[in-house]
């Protein structure tokens, strides 16, 4: 007889994998990148292959040359790339993306350990970054269909640039200025509903930021419930809330950590929003956040079973 | 799926694979020509031999006399004679001193001490049946069930609970007993409530198991003082303390037993096992078996004597349809994988998995991607992520703050885990280098 594996039990595993997982954030960001390329055209379609590129052979060049194990085939180098690109306004020039998800992956991600180990968002950090650096060429917006007129986004407007607000219908569907991804919130949310079926995210995060951003900005902002809307659907809140404050290495673990994260999201949001100098804010207030996660973390360790409460 | 109303929080749902022996009626094993009984098959101090070499023995006869409180005496599965004592591969790990005897395949029987009248016995003669007959736990774990009938003085036991969930995938030795002979699950419960003085007992069966529920509610229909209820599949339900939970609702406390929320819990094979011991005066040298696994020619539920080796329960089996990758005692979640199929069926064995290359196949580990799927399912709330960490890095000092210890080793961290991290076995490194310790400390 052949020799007999021996192992510690378990001795089956479920059918999930990292890479599946990471295939199906891809998966579900895919329709709002669509939209993206057909409102755009190929300048869009551009960006977001350099930076898938740009980040898969960053991580592939870091692993070679520490020697690691090369990781790129699990996916989460592309999705890196894909939101980092996708936070790009459609105008960027060529070596934005590339830079972008170099950053990314090299000095947010690689540099704190990997996969796992990065306490920000890598694609948000990066674009943090890429602001401080290129203000300039990270805040030209184009309208939709009037070539490459550089033109407020609709927060802006609200906060009280000059433009013409767009329709509410228009604000969902996607038929405004704004990043790459961002645009479109019914393509967004569609994949969104995937990845709650698939359960790679819960609704913790993304509902209770959502909510709190609305709820605040509607009652602090003083301007209605059709503003606050407006809101919603505008300034990259539904990609970050679903696709950004949702990542796993910089948010917290357990279902209460994740209400605390969600709702600290929103009033950083709302607060950026209403009294701060940028118009959108989500960006810093998920950062801000990937900060606090670890002592969020530390402070929600769930009740261990029977654990009987200390009486001092 | 119907939705039951007793469930409890975490938990995972991997394949049942119960197909290939669940419409499988219990069958005889062929009784082998030498069985090789351990006298060590459970935690606690091993037996002292009662034979030696050359003695002729008869079948149930007590070959093994445990020197503690928590043991239980071996019997003879077979009549003949003792060929030698000597250390033999165990299926729970390592060698242990057993009894080899050579059958001599006429069965001669000690003559059976029937008590007579069940009803007339007290409850201090009904334990003591329970002792003699070695009657340990049938789950797995085999504890020795007398110990568990004899709560101190000032734990006051209101419920008992006889455990049909059989949440392991492939085992279905339950199923069977609970389908073919409900009434001797009754009449054991029957007996453990009177030894207790419990007026209470429940019968939890998960609810993908339709048929049982509906036999034993049968063999029960009559019995006022027994209920009978439905468990949401889910595994581990048939973990004591999450079984206790999702019955009563009561929840054992951290570091303590089921009779410290007035419960004492016993597996549905136990309870029959006690009752034929009662009612034939047989001891406990038998024991239902579920053969399965892609490997095994015809998977089977089978009666095998104790001492049967795994290779003579296979071969009766049919043998193999291929070479086998892996063999494990017990289910695939919590089971123990064997270097050999020399090793012998013991009190706690509910099943012999034959498995295939494919089945057996383990993905490589990766890292940890901060999930959370591992806190989710614990059905302790633990952070199994942490605590592996901490153990890796030999941090056992954070390992026990993060509450190693309540670890159940139910293993769904591991099964759930993307990244295929090895969770729950580093977690039993802590919990086992964290007992060392503890000994140490109180031994300086």
């Amino acid at each position: 007889m052949s020799m007999l594996t021996v192992t510690s039990a378990p001795h089956i595993r479920s059918k999930d994998s990292v890479s599946r997982i990471m295939l199906d954030v891809v998966l579900a960001l895919i329709p709002a990148g669509l939209f993206s390329v057909y409102l755009y055209g190929t300048r869009a379609f551009l960006t977001i292959i350099l930076g898938v590129a740009s980040a898969v052979l960053t991580e592939a060049l870091i692993q070679k040359l520490t020697k690691k194990p090369v990781t790129i085939t699990d996916f989460s180098a592309v999705v890196t790339g894909l939101l980092l690109a996708y936070n790009l306004p459609p105008s960027a020039p060529w070596w934005l993306p590339v830079i972008g998800s170099f950053v990314a992956i090299a000095l947010v991600k690689h540099v704190f350990g990997g996969l796992g180990n990065n306490f920000m968002n890598p694609a948000l950090a990066a674009r943090a970054i890429l602001l401080a650096a290129w203000p300039v060429q990270m805040t030209s917006w184009v309208i939709p269909n009037a070539d490459a007129v550089s033109s407020a986004t609709p927060l802006a407007i609200l906060k009280g640039a000059e433009g013409t607000l767009p329709s509410l219908r228009d604000t969902f569907i996607g038929n405004i200025g704004g990043t790459i991804g961002e645009v479109s919130a019914a393509a967004l949310l569609l994949g969104a509903a995937y990845l709650l079926y698939r359960k790679v995210i819960t609704w913790h995060i993304p509902v209770t930021y959502i909510a709190t951003t609305f709820v605040l900005v509607t009652l602090l902002g003083g301007k209605g419930l059709e503003t606050g809307i407006y809101h919603i659907f505008t300034g990259g809140l539904i990609l970050g809330a679903f696709y950004m404050a949702t990542d796993y290495s910089s948010s917290p673990i357990t279902a209460k950590g994740k209400l605390i994260m969600g709702v600290g999201c929103g009033i950083l949001t709302a607060v950026i929003r209403l009294y701060g100098g940028y118009p959108e804010g989500v960006s810093y207030s998920i950062l801000l956040m990937n900060v606090a996660a670890p002592l969020i973390d530390k402070y929600t360790v769930p009740r261990v079973f029977g654990e009987v409460k200390q009486h001092a | 799926m119907t939705k039951g109303l007793f469930t409890f929080s975490g938990g995972v749902h991997p394949p049942h694979s119960k197909h290939f022996t669940e419409d499988q009626k219990i069958e005889l094993c062929r009784v082998p020509d030498v069985v090789v009984i351990p006298l060590q098959q459970h935690i606690g101090a091993p037996c002292e031999p009662l034979v030696k070499s050359g003695d002729t023995v008869k079948l149930g006869q007590k070959i093994g006399q445990p020197k503690g409180f928590v043991g239980a005496p071996v019997h003879s599965s077979v009549s003949g004679v003792v060929k030698s004592i000597e250390m033999c591969n165990s299926s729970v790990g390592g060698k242990v001193l057993s009894v080899v005897i050579q059958n001599d395949g006429t069965d001669t029987g000690v003559e059976p001490d029937i008590p007579g009248n069940i009803d007339q016995l007290d409850p201090a003669q009904l334990k003591s049946i329970v002792l003699e007959a070695g009657i340990v736990g049938m789950g797995g774990a085999a504890f020795p069930t007398h110990v568990k009938l004899s709560p101190p003085a000032d734990k006051k036991i209101d419920t008992v609970i006889l455990n049909g969930a059989e949440c392991e995938p492939y085992l279905t030795s339950d199923y069977r007993l609970m389908i073919e002979t409900p009434e001797q699950i009754i009449g054991g419960l029957k007996i453990i409530m009177k030894i207790l003085g419990v007026s209470n007992g429940i019968i939890g069966i998960e609810d993908n198991k339709p048929k049982a529920l509906q036999s034993v509610r049968r063999a029960a229909a009559e019995e006022k003082n027994i209920k009978v209820v439905s468990l949401r599949t889910k595994y581990p339900q048939g973990a004591e303390k999450q079984l206790i939970y999702a019955i009563t609702k009561r929840m054992v406390p951290s570091g303590g037993l089921p009779m410290d929320v007035g419960v004492v819990v016993n597996n549905v094979g136990t309870a029959a096992a006690i009752h034929k011991a009662v009612t034939l005066g047989e001891p406990l040298y038998q024991r239902i078996v579920t053969v399965s696994g892609g490997a095994v020619k015809e998977p089977k539920n089978l009666l095998v004597r104790i001492g049967t080796t795994f290779k003579d329960v296979i071969d009766f089996c049919g043998g193999l349809v291929e070479e086998p990758a892996k063999v494990i005692s017990g289910g695939p979640m919590m089971g123990i994988a064997q270097h050999t199929l020399d090793v012998p069926v013991v009190k706690g064995t509910s099943g012999i998995l034959v498995l295939t290359k494919k089945e057996a196949e383990l993905p490589e580990p990766s890292a940890c991607i901060r999930c959370g799927k591992c806190v989710e399912v614990c059905p302790i709330n633990l952070m199994p992520l942490h605590l592996s960490n901490a153990s890796l890095k030999g941090n056992m000092e954070e390992a026990e703050a993060l509450h190693a210890m309540d670890c159940i080793e139910c293993g769904s961290c591991s099964f759930i885990c993307p990244a295929k991290r090895p969770l729950v076995h580093s977690i039993k490194v802590a919990k086992k280098e964290i007992t060392a310790r503890r000994k140490r400390s109180a031994s300086s």
